[in-house]
């Protein structure tokens, strides 16, 4: 049953992630950042019925625990979407957005049908074991499709301070996560002690993005060569 | 059959931890890389005389400046913008510490690298530390108007 502290967590995640909504309107870039503005308002709804769910079923419900996997896998299926749409965002002087696109859904296909494919050889508990290493398998996907967009920000000479800002966040997140849900299945007697860490990892994103928003105006500009760690 | 069935077991079994180690890999780079775009941002920015007289940076900022630019900044009213910054800041100067004394010998260049890097780290706090300073006169002015 959560506590006080991860109850303290989860609100302040739900309110950070509205917070990121917010900020975009007041700034005027809700349009012009929609697929990760979409991905905050989704995360801040599925907050919601995770909440409802835990409160009519409990936390030790089967109901709860598929909800909870579920809502995360789909979460990060919108996490894609936003991360294509920092994609169509980079490559929209070069018009490569649509092949990126195709390739990112194929990939996210392709994902879906490895890990069945791993999965199917144990026979026990076959579903939860596929949310688990469904999620752990997207996240790293994710992980490697932010690194290759990162490459590409480096290669194009990308210089806007938020786009910088929003791949570089998205790569923290999504490598933390690769890496707890890579230990919780290394190491799943410890998965107890690492079931704290995904709710503090969900407020960095939004923190990030927020900064993001409030920090830098959309004609700022870094020179994205500086931020290499190693020097080009 | 039974190869094919090794194979997925052992493959099974290893992709958590490659998955692990190359998360790690990335997340080390893509914190660097953060953690430097948050500094370039400050870096074109001046620090007044006052800002240099209170730290003690005369010209170029040095690592040994970092602590002593925190202590003055926690001395101020928190910014409601610049806590996440300062501590992811913090997080990176202790990393390039760890960094400088463990590869360090083993690899010379990576100590002057390490030091420059530890340099902008100080000049991104006395950034934060003017912000604060004209934040706190604003709220006093604000105070003083009421």
């Amino acid at each position: 049953m959560p506590g006080p502290l991860d109850y303290c967590i989860w609100v302040l995640c739900t309110l950070l992630e509205a917070g990121v909504v917010v900020c975009a309107l007041t700034r005027g870039s809700f349009r012009r950042y929609l697929t990760l503005n979409m991905y905050m308002a989704a995360s801040v709804a599925m907050s919601v019925g995770r909440y409802f769910v835990l409160s009519h079923y409990g936390f030790n419900s089967n109901q709860y625990f598929y909800f909870y996997y579920y809502s995360d896998a789909i979460l990060t299926i919108c996490l894609y979407f936003a991360l294509m749409g920092l994609y169509s965002i980079v490559f929209e002087e070069l018009g490569a957005g649509t092949y990126v696109r195709a390739f990112s859904m194929l990939l996210l296909g392709g994902t879906a049908l490895f890990t069945y494919a791993v999965v199917h050889q144990a026979q026990d508990r076959m579903v939860t074991r596929y949310v688990a290493e469904m999620s752990q398998n997207l996240y790293f996907v994710g992980l490697v499709l932010t690194y290759v967009l990162w490459g590409a920000v480096l290669k194009l000479r990308e210089t806007r301070a938020r786009v910088v800002q929003f791949v570089l966040s998205l790569g923290i997140y999504f490598s933390l996560y690769a890496a707890n849900y890579a230990l919780c299945n290394l190491y799943p007697n410890v998965g107890p002690l690492l079931s704290y860490l995904p709710p503090i990892i969900g407020t960095l994103l939004p923190v990030a993005w927020s900064y993001a928003y409030l920090r830098f105006d959309e004609d700022a500009r870094f020179a994205p060569a500086r931020l290499a760690v190693i020097p080009r | 059959m039974m190869m094919g069935l090794i194979f997925n077991f052992s493959l099974a079994a290893m992709m958590p931890g490659i998955i692990l180690v190359v998360s790690l890999a990335a997340l080390l780079q893509f914190f660097i890389s953060y953690c430097r775009s948050l500094i370039a941002a400050s870096v074109k920015q001046p620090i007044s005389a006052d800002v240099r007289d209170v730290t003690g940076i005369a010209r170029t900022a040095s690592g040994e400046d970092f602590e002593r630019v925190i202590q003055l900044l926690r001395l101020c009213p928190a910014h409601p913008h610049d806590r996440s910054e300062i501590r992811a800041i913090g997080t990176y100067f202790r990393l390039l510490g760890f960094l400088r004394v463990s590869a360090g010998k083993l690899m010379p260049s990576l100590v002057s690298w390490t030091e420059t890097e530890r340099g902008q780290c100080a000049y991104f706090a006395a950034v934060a530390l003017e912000r604060r300073i004209a934040f706190s006169r604003d709220m006093l002015a604000e105070q003083m108007h009421t």
